[in-house]
């Protein structure tokens, strides 16, 4: 998209591809270029001040809000959206489980455990939670809350969230 | 966590956990919400919005922002070609201010232009001079003739008495009390957006909102823009929840204005604070109640004042405060009541639907009231309930009979034999403790704390209105599609619509159209209503075309088609041996019918607010268990027992799924959920001080769901929407006074309320 | 208008003196939200993120450590450094949400100085030194010198923050924050305590409470003349209830929409009770 009040030229790298960016204002957010310039609008924003989690990604093997991280700074990082974790996820080949074989673990139990209502935080979640498994496999109960402490759900009170994510533990646990 | 039992899932119909049709585009981020549209050549829209609560506006100087380059257009009221205000129920919210701003955050102005940015810097260069008044912030005050009156309707929206059986009588014991609660907000997660698409031509547009009710939208938008309603087509765009916040119009006309006006798609959302003031909110109300009952604890009498603050415009003011004082018995026999409810317009903000509307006020007072009798009487919280516990045949304080299965005994003995929690371990991660990872408590400062509270919820809309709903099915070759304009705004009425289509045609394969305005209106997604009324409708529809499909079959092999019927996916002879698939049935031809379901009628309440004007009620109980910080005033819900009146369970997957999300909302309001207020300005328009439960505030859901079906309801099932989240809020309640022995009287209940 | 992603604080340099008007950004935590809500509209930026020099930290050999001012709090909940400054690993972790620990840094609490910053009360105990470098020079500034008012601090555009250095202490330390939510939830009130027994000191530092961070002096040389704090392993609770009613008294806080001044007084003084509990239980 044309603009009148950006210049800025850089390129980032997502989801394993150099993605250029052009005539970009220097206060956009990496969440507004992933969105708006990259045709990537799987994270979401709700709050745009770090506080919802929606906008979640993984950002050289860290969860963050690309709502915090200006677009322009995060030349060099690795970013992973929610578009990207199918290809990159090391788990697919133990999804016997999957409906399709076009979703990960962790989105087949989002869906079979009814951790989905609205679904608008649940690309962000996803995001968490696979960042969640990859550092502690198996989190207690506790780990699992805290861990997704900063992703609001208004929808669901959590409940089917937790018994989403206590399935995926089960699952990998016995295909370990 | 509560479990769900997976009936091992054959066929996806009535009964079973079928899962959400959209869930993988959902969890894969594909899902296109409202704000995730994008269009070639489009522009992004904004709003000017008003920074104070109360003013004259002199004039509007719009000049320097049209010249900033990347401008498109900046309109004002005088851009309104048709009607100047909207509303829900009485027009009366300026599409643009143009005289006065009656509360903080009021549009203006909108802009279009090629960027976010440039948005915010016209708006910025936007001139507003204003003579700024002094707000009228206190309902009790605005109520009164000698007030300024901030509105040309003046300030009482509506006043509604209600007198039933004798207005003098008392008995041996009375309790009474205060009540406060706090302004809520809806905080859905998907903030308002929208795009509109002009006609070539400038004689029509199309918009993709967000929304809870696409028919009213365009009723609204229609009048506004001067257009017949046929050249306006809402579409619905996906939405991020709702709980009543999308019921009125925000962004729409602007939105729809813009795109006419530059002949391009605009774009518009609101932004996290922007959102605070765009939508309604709960309605703050202080509620006066008073209690007459026997020694033994039964009720006689209940006296009430309710008051509502509406805020600067009507929404839907008049019907939260029926609601509200309608329900001022809860779930509980009363043969005499004296209510008065007033709803009032302040300067401060609108407030409107929020999921429990109006029921969720009356309850926290009701519920107070019924510990404080039992307390009087010397009866636990639990004999009080069941000793006063409504039953269907008795007659309701309006005079309406309750025609409803009312299993309120039942609600409350079965959460009664939940097993309460483990007592918080010695050891317990601190992460557990009230207060949680600011690591403020240690084991003995935590006391524990049992509350109850139940709760009788209306379904449906009120007073006369027909909020019917609409479904088109057509079968064809073992295909059923089905067309609706019912907003999913993540209930799931998607899952359940092909699960009805399903069970009533033995079909598999099952497609959604999209839901707009190409078909009659499904009412709104509120009032617990859609799988009652747009479930019926789908059921109507299917049933029609079944029985096209037994009259085709008939003919074409000599059978009596009342002979026929649907046996998993077959249509089979009854008496005979004749047997075939509906796909091979509905080969190469094509049955599709709609139909409307409207419920029984209701009528408008008289003068003593008699007369029978709800359509159905549902039951709920909750017991919260809490550990509180007395010392500090922190509170952790651990655990919330609920058994709930819901018909029929047609989705358990989904019906826990609305059980345990209601119940976090009710949780907000009791312990943290509130948009402050000072002098009609919001304090904290923002996700960092508007705080939402978090994953270590849930509690744990214990939940059972009480099976007797509804005779009235089309498919046994009542509305499970709203009742999670009204007694919760008081359960919570008393479960931080059984800790600490404070009165409590208004939610949120914030820690200098337990310890100072 | 430019964004530098120097790799090196000799480019940041570089950088900083072509641009001294622009805006240092770390994890981008406060800095963005100003952005993202309209109140900041910065022409140039230095983005912090790639100066390796300033992601570490390290002991050093008089018994101090050295933390870079963009080390994320994450690295601070667990370790080495929570070891070694447990006080510092609990406000660790009460800091926003995992996504905000993953990005948020030292440099960027002292950066933004907001009196309910979590890091500051943990560093006002510690009396931590505040390493400050610009393109000619570089101080050390102690906290207390360093934190002017709310949001306001002594740095000068073209300094940067480079790191704090805290001591080692030999005794109990902690810190807890009061929030109206069981997480993510910024100060209502907060105290950090930390005992020194090798000089016989205790230290507490108030949150949320006044426009900077308090340390209560008076409470603090009041208690050590109670009992030796060197030795003592438990506390007579009469004078931890009194310690906390003397730090509630150098409390000045203000009422506002996250609470009241009378709550967040109340508050302190309840937490420094509790704190010399846990160091010396009763
Ligand atoms: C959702 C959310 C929750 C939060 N919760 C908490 C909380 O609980 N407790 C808390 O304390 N804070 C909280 N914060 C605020 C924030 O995370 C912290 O203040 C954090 O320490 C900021 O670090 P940063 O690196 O992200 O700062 P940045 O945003 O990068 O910078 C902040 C300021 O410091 C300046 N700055 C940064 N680095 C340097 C440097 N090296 N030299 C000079 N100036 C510099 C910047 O110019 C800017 O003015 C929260 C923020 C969010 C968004
Ligand atoms: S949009 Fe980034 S955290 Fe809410
Ligand atoms: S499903 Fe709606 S916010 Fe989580």
């Amino acid at each position: 998209m044309n603009n009148s009040i950006g210049n800025e030229m850089y390129t980032l790298h997502i989801n394993g591809q150099d993605r250029p960016v052009k005539d970009a204002w220097v206060g956009e957010s990496l969440l507004y270029v992933l969105r708006e310039r990259l045709e990537l609008p799987g994270a979401k924003g709700a709050c745009e001040q770090g506080e919802c989690g929606s906008c979640t990604v993984i950002m050289d093997g860290d969860a963050v809000c690309s709502c915090l991280v200006m677009a322009a700074t995060a030349v060099g990082a690795d970013i992973v959206t929610v578009e990207g974790l199918i290809e990159n996820d090391p788990s697919m080949a133990v999804t016997a489980q999957t409906i399709t074989s076009q979703i990960t673990d962790v989105q087949q139990a989002f869906i079979e455990e009814g951790g989905v209502q609205c679904g608008f935080c649940t690309p962000g979640l996803i995001v968490a939670v696979h960042h969640l498994l990859e550092k502690n496999p198996e989190p207690t109960e506790l780990q699992v809350k805290e861990s997704i402490s900063g992703n609001i759900c208004r929808c669901t009170g959590y409940g089917r969230i937790f018994a989403a994510v206590e399935a995926v533990v089960q699952v990998r646990k016995a295909s370990r | 966590m509560s479990t769900v039992k997976q009936d091992t899932r054959h066929r996806d119909i009535l009964g079973t956990s079928a899962l959400r049709p959209d869930g993988v585009a959902k969890v894969t981020g594909a899902f296109s919400f409202s704000s995730d549209m994008w269009a070639e050549n489009m522009l992004w829209g904004a709003t000017l919005r008003s920074p104070h609560p109360y003013a004259r506006i002199i004039s509007i100087d719009t000049t320097a922002a049209l010249l900033i380059s990347g401008v498109s257009a900046v309109i004002t009221a005088q851009d309104v070609p048709g009607k100047a205000t909207y509303g829900l129920i009485s027009a009366d919210q300026p599409v643009f201010a143009s005289d006065f701003v009656r509360y903080m955050g009021e549009p203006i102005a909108a802009v279009a232009a090629d960027h976010p940015e440039t948005c915010r810097r016209a708006l910025a260069a936007i001139i507003v001079n204003y003579e700024v008044l002094t707000p009228v912030v206190d309902p009790e005050l605005a109520m009164l003739a000698t007030t300024e009156q901030i509105h040309p309707d003046g300030n009482l929206i509506r006043h509604q008495h209600i007198l039933h059986g004798e207005a003098h009588i008392t008995s041996d014991i009375t309790v009474e009390g205060n009540y406060t609660i706090g302004m809520q907000d809806q905080a859905f997660l998907g903030l308002e957006a929208a795009m509109a698409f002009p006609d070539s031509g400038g004689n029509g547009v199309e918009l993709h909102i967000a929304t809870q009710w696409l028919h009213e939208d365009r009723g609204q938008i229609a009048a506004c823009l001067n257009l017949p309603e046929d050249s306006v087509r809402v579409v619905l765009g996906g939405v991020g929840g709702a709980f009543g916040a999308r019921e009125d119009i925000s962004l729409q006309v602007h939105c729809c204005l813009l795109a006419l006006r530059t002949g391009r798609p605009i774009k518009m959302q609101y932004s996290r604070e922007e959102s605070f003031f765009g939508h309604v909110h709960r309605h703050p109300a202080k509620i006066w109640m008073k209690h007459h009952a026997t020694k033994e604890g039964k009720i006689v009498k209940v006296e009430s004042r309710m008051v509502f603050d509406g805020g600067a415009y009507t929404s839907t003011s008049p019907a939260v405060l029926i609601n509200g004082i309608t329900h001022t018995q809860g779930p509980y026999q009363c043969d005499n009541a004296v209510v008065d409810g007033y709803a009032v317009r302040t300067n401060n903000p609108p407030c409107g639907a929020m999921r429990g509307f109006g029921v969720v006020q009356a309850c926290f007072a009701h519920e107070s009231q019924m510990d404080k009798l039992a307390h009087a009487c010397g009866l636990s919280p639990v004999e009080v309930r069941l000793i006063n516990a409504m039953h269907t045949g008795d007659k309701l304080i309006t005079g309406q009979v309750m025609e409803s299965v009312a299993p309120v005994e039942r609600c409350i003995r079965e959460t009664d034999l939940i097993p309460l929690p483990a007592p918080l371990a010695l050891d317990a991660n601190v992460l557990e403790f009230p207060g949680g990872s600011g690591r403020t408590a240690d084991r003995h400062n935590i006391v524990r704390g049992i509350g109850w509270g139940v709760s009788m919820k209306n379904l449906m809309y009120s007073e006369g209105f027909d909020d019917y709903a609409t479904a088109r099915c057509t079968l064809s070759n073992g295909i059923a599609s089905l067309k609706f304009a019912t907003s999913e705004v993540g209930q799931g009425f998607v899952t359940l619509a092909p699960q009805i289509a399903r069970s009533v045609l033995g079909v598999d394969d099952v497609v959604l159209e999209t839901s707009d305005t190409q078909i009659g209106s499904a009412g709104s997604t509120s009032a617990s209503r859609q799988t009652w009324m747009s479930g019926g409708a789908v059921d109507g529809a299917c049933r029609l075309v079944r029985e096209r499909l037994f009259e085709h079959v008939g003919r074409l092999h000599n059978i009596d088609p009342i002979r026929l019927m649907i046996e998993h996916t077959d249509v089979i002879d009854t008496i005979g041996t004749f047997r075939i698939s509906v796909t091979q049935a509905t080969q190469g031809i094509t049955l599709s019918e709609t139909f409307e379901h409207h419920h029984r009628k209701t009528e408008d309440l008289d003068e003593n607010g008699q007369g029978n004007c709800h359509v159905a009620f549902a039951f709920v109980a909750h017991r919260a268990v809490v550990d509180v910080d007395i010392e500090l005033g922190l509170v952790k819900v651990v655990q919330v027992a609920t058994a709930q009146d819901v018909g029929r369970v047609l989705n358990p997957l989904s019906a826990l799924g609305q059980l345990e999300g209601g119940i976090a909302q009710g949780l907000g309001l009791a312990v943290m959920e509130e948009i402050i207020l000072d002098n009609g300005r919001v304090k904290n328009p923002s996700f960092t001080d508007y705080l939402l439960p978090t994953a270590l505030d849930a509690p744990h859901v214990v939940a059972i769901m009480i099976e007797e079906p509804e005779p009235q309801a089309p498919l046994g099932a009542k509305g499970i929407g709203e009742p999670p989240c009204i007694s919760v809020t008081p359960a919570i309640v008393a479960a931080i006074r059984a800790a600490t022995g404070k009165a409590l009287s208004r939610v949120p209940v914030r820690p200098q309320d337990i310890c100072l | 208008m430019t964004v530098a992603v120097p790799l090196s604080l000799a480019e940041a340099f570089d950088e900083l003196s072509r641009t001294p008007d622009a805006r240092l950004i770390q994890g981008g935590t406060d800095l963005m939200v100003e952005i993202n809500f309209n109140h900041v509209k910065p022409a140039n930026v230095i983005a912090l993120r790639r100066i390796k020099e300033l992601r570490t930290w390290h002991v050093n050999s008089n018994n101090t450590i050295t933390i870079g001012s963009g080390v994320p709090y994450q690295e601070m909940e667990t370790g080495q450094l929570k070891e070694l400054l447990p006080a510092l690993a609990e406000a660790a972790r009460t800091v926003g949400s995992p996504q905000i620990r993953a990005a948020g840094t030292l440099g960027g609490n002292l950066g933004t100085c907001s009196p309910a910053g979590d890091g500051l009360p943990v560093l006002f105990a510690l009396d931590a030194i505040v390493h400050l470098q610009s393109l000619e020079s570089s101080r050390d500034l102690s906290i207390h010198d360093f934190m002017l008012g709310v949001k306001r601090n002594a740095r000068t555009a073209n300094e940067i923050i480079t790191g704090v250095t805290v001591p080692v202490l030999d005794g109990w330390q902690g810190y807890a924050k009061v929030g109206v939510r069981n997480a993510m939830v910024i100060s209502v009130a907060s105290a950090c305590l930390a005992v020194d027994k090798k000089s016989n000191s205790v230290r507490i530092a108030l949150g949320a409470v006044g426009p900077t961070i308090i340390r209560c002096r008076d409470a603090e040389s009041w208690l050590v003349q109670q009992f030796d704090l060197s030795i003592a392993t438990s506390i007579d609770p009469a004078i931890a209830l009194e310690f906390g009613r003397r730090v509630a008294l150098e409390s000045k806080p203000i009422d506002d929409h996250r609470s009241t001044a009378d709550y967040r007084r109340h508050a302190v003084g309840v937490l420094a009770k509790r704190l010399i509990t846990r160091a010396y239980p009763s």
